[in-house]
């Protein structure tokens, strides 16, 4: 079991009256790659400059290596941080860029010199090492700024939205190129941002938070498979969330139909939020159907096909590979393993069904 | 290269009054009395080496002290919230509404051996100062006329420099003098240049403040250069000399200046972006 290097502790943040952060707790262990994931405006930002000593919060503390650090400057933590736009120094070169904290600690230049061109070897940019960081494109810039922090070698690396401003591919080839850092080094990394694929694809833990709570903690695939609440579900990928009630162990109602899953524990006859992904959902005649919708859109997504379907005033949507056409009637088969149950939570009935509404729902959270 | 027409107006006035004036000042220069071609002038000037060493020793004491005060104005009031930097800046501002003259005329009043300080002083029972009249005088004139435009510029700067540099700077282990004198400093370069030259050229050049406060007794080369147009021994040819020189010497010292500004030329692009 690694140890804990990370520790907050019913943390509190408030700005002008509005809260940002409410009781939060969280414990990243040694080595681990940890990603707070959620929509902008849900404080993981906040959590990030927390543990970077750059805010103290109003109430609550931070621990690392189970020391109290909550009034150590951010100058004496041995974290570092990699900007969202970088933030390289414009007036120095790559070279003393990378070799800035290493200065800061006095280093003799033998070392200095030796540690920034093996640093720069790793992010494959020693060939621009006298360059000026002006000259240098987006992705470049931030390779640098990753050396900056590793030279420096941190116990713990934070990463704010480090790819947001880079391109689709380099951003794809940025996320291997990081993943592969972590695994060389072994550092812990914590990264900010607000692109579930990303979570997915590179962390060990992701943290699903949104208004100032942690909604969920646990790894990819249980984030993804067993989501906590009807926000997680929404967040994490395409889901149809359905407000059903669970008549006992292994069976759930809804849509006015009976279904059989593989949830349990639940209390009897109480109303739960059912999740299912629309990639789980068979598409078959109206008379093969457990239940049956028109069709309201088909859109072309490249490896499969998104539909959106009304069953009784209500947008289910379907990933399929097979061609289906707009206003055509369709039943959707439902298998016990498609089926997964939540207990309700402020954001039932809220989330899950893909109508306008939801959009304006969505709209109006991704404006804040 | 085409000219763009919107252009044209500011051509013919830098034509009339910049290009034209200096092509006469180098004429009249390179003239004697009798209007035919001589370095008489240039000898001439040359007899007032000390007015200019003088002029050129005040300007840069005034500058350098509008530098020490004015730096840390102007990174204090980078400090504060926003509407209390506009607030202190109008501040500054106000007095740069009155006449230059009343304000020097106001300083005259204080200094003076009957002026406010000294009644003051002889109230405290204290003896009176020497003040009117002696360089310090027109040192002071100058740092209290000239202090806004040191202050200003370096601001400007000052509130431009992107924040996340500072924490990458504290993050990376700097403590607040090491932010200081690692980031912040360098970054406000191009601010602490142009500061100088625009308190240094006007500091330099300028015979009011001399005359108001030195009393005509500490002659700079304003004075001097104004003797030649308005004073008894009328003769601008030597004037327009001692100007050309004093021109010479101003484009010396920037050029020096701005070829210590090589690094900040990264932090101009960058804020132009």
């Amino acid at each position: 079991m690694k140890s804990s290097i990370i520790k907050l502790e019913n943390i509190k943040v408030s700005f002008n009256n509005e809260v940002i952060l409410e009781n939060l707790n969280l414990n990243i262990k040694e080595g681990e790659f940890v990603t707070l994931l959620g929509p902008s405006g849900c404080g993981k930002t906040t959590t990030l400059r927390i543990i970077a000593g750059f805010l103290n919060p109003d109430e609550g503390n931070i621990f690392f290596k189970d020391k109290k650090i909550n009034n150590v400057p951010a100058h004496k933590r041995e974290v570092n941080t990699i900007f969202q736009k970088y933030a390289l120094f414009p007036h120095l070169n790559v070279y003393e860029n990378v070799a800035f904290g290493m200065r800061i600690q006095k280093k003799p230049e033998s070392e200095i010199k030796a540690k920034v061109t093996e640093i720069l070897k790793m992010v494959n940019l020693v060939s621009y090492i006298d360059r000026d960081v002006n000259s240098l494109s987006g992705g470049q810039q931030q390779r640098i700024a990753i050396a900056r922090a590793l030279a420096n070698n941190p116990k713990v690396l934070l990463l704010d939205e480090p790819l947001g401003a880079l391109d689709l591919k380099l951003r794809k080839d940025m996320q291997s190129e990081l993943k592969s850092i972590h695994q060389k080094t072994g550092i812990t990394f914590v990264l900010v941002t607000h692109d579930q694929e990303e979570a997915l694809s590179m962390s060990d833990t992701v943290v699903v938070m949104d208004k100032g709570s942690i909604q969920q903690i646990g790894s990819p695939e249980d984030i993804y498979n067993e989501p906590k609440n009807a926000f997680v579900a929404d967040f994490i990928g395409e889901s149809n969330v359905i407000s059903g009630i669970m008549i006992d162990d292994f069976k759930v109602s809804f849509c006015g139909k009976e279904f059989s899953c593989l949830d349990k524990g639940f209390e009897k006859m109480s109303i739960v939020d059912v999740v299912i992904r629309p990639e789980d959902i068979k598409v078959v005649t109206p008379e093969q159907g457990d239940i049956s919708g028109v069709i309201t859109s088909v859109v072309f997504k490249g490896v499969h096909n998104e539909i959106i379907i009304d069953v009784n005033g209500f947008k289910w949507m379907i990933q399929t590979t097979e061609m289906q056409k707009e206003n055509d009637k369709i039943g959707l088969l439902i298998y016990p393993d498609a089926i997964h149950i939540m207990k309700p939570s402020p954001y039932s009935s809220k989330i899950g069904d893909y109508s306008a509404f939801s959009d304006e729902f969505y709209n109006e959270q991704h404006k804040n | 290269m085409k000219i763009k027409l919107s252009l044209v107006p500011y051509i013919i006035w830098m034509l009339i009054f910049v290009i034209i004036p200096v092509i006469l000042i180098i004429y009249f220069s390179f003239t004697d009395i009798n209007k035919s071609l001589s370095f008489d002038n240039i000898l001439e000037a040359g007899k007032y080496s000390q007015v200019f060493l003088r002029s050129i020793i005040i300007g840069a004491i005034s500058t350098v002290l509008c530098l020490i005060i004015g730096y840390p104005a102007a990174y204090l009031i980078s400090k504060v919230k926003l509407k209390y930097q506009n607030f202190l800046i109008m501040l500054l501002m106000i007095p740069m509404w009155t006449s230059f003259l009343l304000r020097t005329y106001a300083w005259m009043t204080l200094l003076e051996y009957n002026g406010l300080i000294n009644k003051l002083l002889v109230f405290l029972g204290l003896p009176r100062l020497n003040m009117i009249n002696t360089p310090g005088a027109i040192i002071l004139g100058m740092v209290y006329n000239f202090l806004p435009y040191m202050i200003l510029p370096i601001y400007n700067i000052l509130v431009k420099i992107d924040k996340k540099i500072i924490e990458a700077a504290q993050d990376l282990g700097a403590n607040k003098f090491k932010v200081f004198t690692k980031i912040i400093f360098p970054l406000s370069l191009p601010g602490i240049i142009s500061g100088i030259t625009m308190v240094f050229v006007p500091s330099v050049s300028t015979f009011v403040i001399s005359k108001m406060l030195g009393g005509g007794s500490i002659l700079v080369i304003g004075d001097l250069i104004e003797m030649q147009f308005l004073g008894n021994n009328y003769n601008p040819y030597l004037g327009s000399c001692i100007s050309l020189i004093l021109m010479i010497i101003i484009m010396i010292c920037m050029k020096i200046m701005n070829s210590l500004d090589t690094q900040s030329n990264y932090t101009e692009k960058r804020t132009k972006k």
